[in-house]
């Protein structure tokens, strides 16, 4: 199908236009230094090399700060500080201290909320009302609920004792800055392990206020130590021989790069990686609503979402109804500056992954799957901008239909029986997520335990809590994160 | 006694593999002799399966796995029971093994196998309580029922230590396979003849073909296929040699396979949920 230009009005008729008055947040309250420093045994120091690299704001491409590029060195005075501190003082306060730094560090979070949630936003490039409805509060919730675990850990693991692993070396992603640091940082100290955070190199700032926030909570020196710094940085703290634990969160093939890594070492990892989730919509569904998850499942975030659901398999007998209504909800999604309040879908985070995007768009349209897209607003100007579409009527071999995107494309596929749902579902390397629509519980749950994905999400998509349990099956990496299985990762069963 | 030096002329007994719950010999035809304990003498001779017979144990390992995963938790602990019950039926047989290949004292062998039985008989009893120690209802913030279930990682592939340890690899297979799991075990060399009756024990426990597979021959040949396996989702690696582990790690890698590195030697719910997978569930509650 051609590009549909303001397609609010071919697939809506003009009955319905609305018109939108801007209604940008407020930045005057983000302070931004020019230059950062590296946060090891609890001071802010200067990288050894004095090599700076720069963030910039993917909405308008313009620098925002520049970064200390962490070397071998860096990161291994912030190894050595994490040790001292995990035989110091770390070791010798107990779990209820350890709580109690958590819950501060939660609590100025919320305090700092608007603050976190509007850098989050010109760093990473997410819209606002996501930053600020979701990642922070999320942040906050994180370390509200893994404090209170810091001194019941003897209530961890039945009939046995635990104990803290050690050094964690904690690399995350740039698609939930913020979030990935609370999933990697809250766990981990309330545990015991001291820790050395790696953020993205795209995405560190909000990171960094974040470090400020711990260092306010007045926890002790190298409990925490943040390094920044791109794939060399990273590697050096994945090959420091004194860290005991690696977590990893980011794509399959740097996963599996660690892994390989790490053959020789004791080291325990942890990784987070890719997805291709499949959301089965079957014919007796809520359509409507499941219209609206399946919006939100893949469009999310830009789709920058590792258990986006990328794939919708829908039953042939509603195929033309649900994917009728799926591109007039689409219609109505407004792509523009991540900073208004009524942006639906903001930028993606760098020009190598707008890149990345708009080639595997291109190769499926050469193809020649049939092809949507909206553009309900005109793309800024300045800054990495794509409209959501969609692919329908997908072959299982199809690259669009077992690649991870990581960017709003969503690939459409029909099934007759749920046998072959579930079958079709599961035709992938990776096994992180899935959603499933029905109004029929037995239905739901014979599907639910056919699917080869660590997280179900059924007759909704898209939830996360610090209690539930988040991680996949297959390539999709080693280990969960969340709730108490979560915790277990960070500790040894003795 | 079944070996070929044997003055009177007894029928030994040819040890083939056990794969999808049939024995067939290897289909490369080779072999490699055990011998009576500290002797020249043949005690029997064992097939060496080739790369092909591995991959044969695989596919019957995958196509049992999930009609063994939903079979219900009770009748997976019955089977597992009912494994214990024809091993102490074949007490005498298990102990004449360890005695002549082995050197065992018949004390010693006696106690092994009864560790052994012990082993089947506790996992047959965790079959259906795991999931209660480990599963979850989770209190998630908002209007969800949420909860996480283990659920066996599929098949496992049981690499066993260098030395026989009977009782450790019998524990591990149960600890492997009450989950739900299927596996392919890959037998060291010294004690290997065990293959016959232990075989025998899993063939007549009602336990559905595929579900265990047990491979005899060399590990050093073997071990690269099965870390490559694509079908293979996790290795309990119980080698000791420090370069096979560190290659089998490696390749193992290309599909991620879980490595359960140097499992303990112990009866533990910590050894089942080394072989599980947690599965999350989220449905709104509402109207």
């Amino acid at each position: 199908m051609a590009k549909v230009k303001n397609s609010a009005e071919s697939v809506n008729g003009d009955r319905f236009k609305f018109e939108y008055a801007p209604a940008p947040e407020a930045i005057d309250m983000v302070k931004i230094k020019k230059e950062n420093k590296l946060f090891i045994n609890g001071k802010w120091v200067s990288g050894k090399s004095e090599k700076f690299f720069e963030t910039i704001n993917p909405a308008n491409g313009e620098k925002l700060a520049e970064l200390t590029e962490a070397d071998a060195q860096d990161v291994d005075r912030a190894v050595k500080a994490a040790r001292k501190a995990f035989n110091g003082e770390w070791s010798k306060i107990s779990g209820k201290e350890r709580g109690r730094y958590l819950f501060r560090i939660a609590r100025i979070i919320q305090e700092r909320s608007r603050e976190l949630a509007v850098l989050e936003t010109m760093d990473n490039g997410k819209p606002i009302k996501e930053s600020r409805d979701f990642d922070v509060p999320q942040l906050a919730a994180n370390f509200f609920y893994f404090a209170g675990w810091a001194d019941k850990l003897e209530y961890l693991f039945n009939g046995k004792s635990v104990q803290p692993l050690g050094i964690a070396g904690q690399i995350i992603p740039w698609n939930f800055p913020l979030l990935m640091a609370a999933w990697k940082l809250a766990p981990a100290l309330a545990a015991g392990n001291c820790v050395v955070l790696k953020p993205a190199e795209t995405t560190s700032l909000t990171a960094l206020l974040l470090t400020e926030i711990i260092e306010e909570s007045g926890l002790p020196a190298g409990v925490v130590n943040v390094i920044t710094g791109a794939g060399k940085t990273g590697a050096a703290l994945v090959n420091h021989p004194d860290v005991d634990k690696i977590a990893f969160t980011g794509s399959t093939e740097v996963g599996k790069t660690i892994a390989r890594s790490t053959v020789k070492s004791k080291k325990i990892l942890t990784l987070e990686l890719g997805g291709k989730s499949a959301h089965i919509v079957y014919e007796d569904a809520a359509i409507e609503q499941a219209v609206e998850a399946v919006v939100g499942g893949i469009y999310f975030n830009q789709g920058h979402v590792c258990c986006a659901g990328s794939r919708l398999l829908v039953e042939e007998s509603i195929a033309p109804v649900f994917v009728h209504k799926l591109k007039h909800r689409m219609a109505s999604l407004r792509v523009g500056d991540p900073l208004d309040k009524n942006t639906d879908i903001g930028a993606i985070n760098s020009r190598s992954e707008l890149d990345k995007i708009k080639k595997l768009v291109a190769a499926a349209r050469n193809e020649g799957y049939e092809y949507f897209e909206t553009a309900a607003t005109a793309l800024p100007e300045k800054g990495y901008f794509i409209n959501p579409c969609f692919f329908n009527n997908v072959a299982s071999s199809a690259n669009i239909c077992r690649r991870e995107v990581f960017g709003p494309v969503l690939a459409i596929q029909t099934f007759r029986t749920p046998a072959e749902a579930i079958k079709k579902a599961n035709d992938t390397a990776y096994g992180l997520a899935a959603g499933i629509w029905s109004e029929k519980g037995s239905k739901i749950h014979k599907t639910a335990a056919g699917l080869k994905a660590g997280v179900i999400w059924a007759n909704t998509y898209n939830k996360f809590d610090p209690a539930s349990p988040f991680g996949g099956y297959n390539e999709s990496g080693w280990g969960r994160e969340g709730g108490r299985h979560g915790l277990l990762s960070y500790v040894e069963v003795k | 006694m079944a070996g070929l030096n044997s003055t009177k002329l007894h029928v030994a007994k040819t040890i083939k593999l056990y794969i999808s719950g049939a024995f067939p010999r290897t289909e490369s035809g080779r072999s490699f002799p055990v011998y009576l304990f500290n002797s020249k003498k043949i005690y029997a001779h064992l097939c060496r399966a080739s790369r092909k017979d591995l991959r044969n144990a695989v596919a019957a390992a995958k196509s049992a796995q999930a009609g063994w995963c939903g079979r219900s938790a009770y009748n997976r602990s019955q089977i597992l029971y009912r494994m214990a019950e024809m091993m102490e039926g074949k007490r005498n047989e298990f102990i004449e093994i360890f005695v002549q290949t082995l050197g065992y004292s018949s004390a010693e062998a006696n106690d092994v196998v009864e560790q052994a039985i012990d082993a089947l008989v506790y996992y047959a009893g965790f079959a259906d309580k795991f999931q209660q120690l480990i599963g979850a209802v989770n209190p998630v913030s908002g209007p969800h029922h949420n909860f996480t279930t283990p659920e066996a990682v599929g098949v496992v592939a049981l690499i066993c230590a260098e030395k026989f340890d009977f009782s450790r690899f019998v524990g591990q297979i149960a600890a492997i396979t009450c989950s739900g799991n299927s596996t392919v075990v890959l037998l060291a060399q010294d004690g290997a003849a065990v293959l016959a009756p232990l075989a025998e024990v899993f063939a007549t426990s009602d336990l559905p073909g595929g579900v265990i597979n047990l491979l005899s021959g060399f590990a050093e040949e073997l071990a690269p296929h099965l870390a490559g396996h694509m079908e293979i989702d996790s290795i309990c690696l119980a080698r000791n040699d420090e370069n096979m582990r560190a290659a089998v790690k490696e390749d193992a890698v290309f599909n991620l396979k879980r490595i359960v590195d140097n499992p303990a030697n112990e009866l533990s719910l910590a050894q089942i949920l080394q072989f599980v997978e947690y599965k999350t569930v989220w449905h709104p509650i509402g109207f």
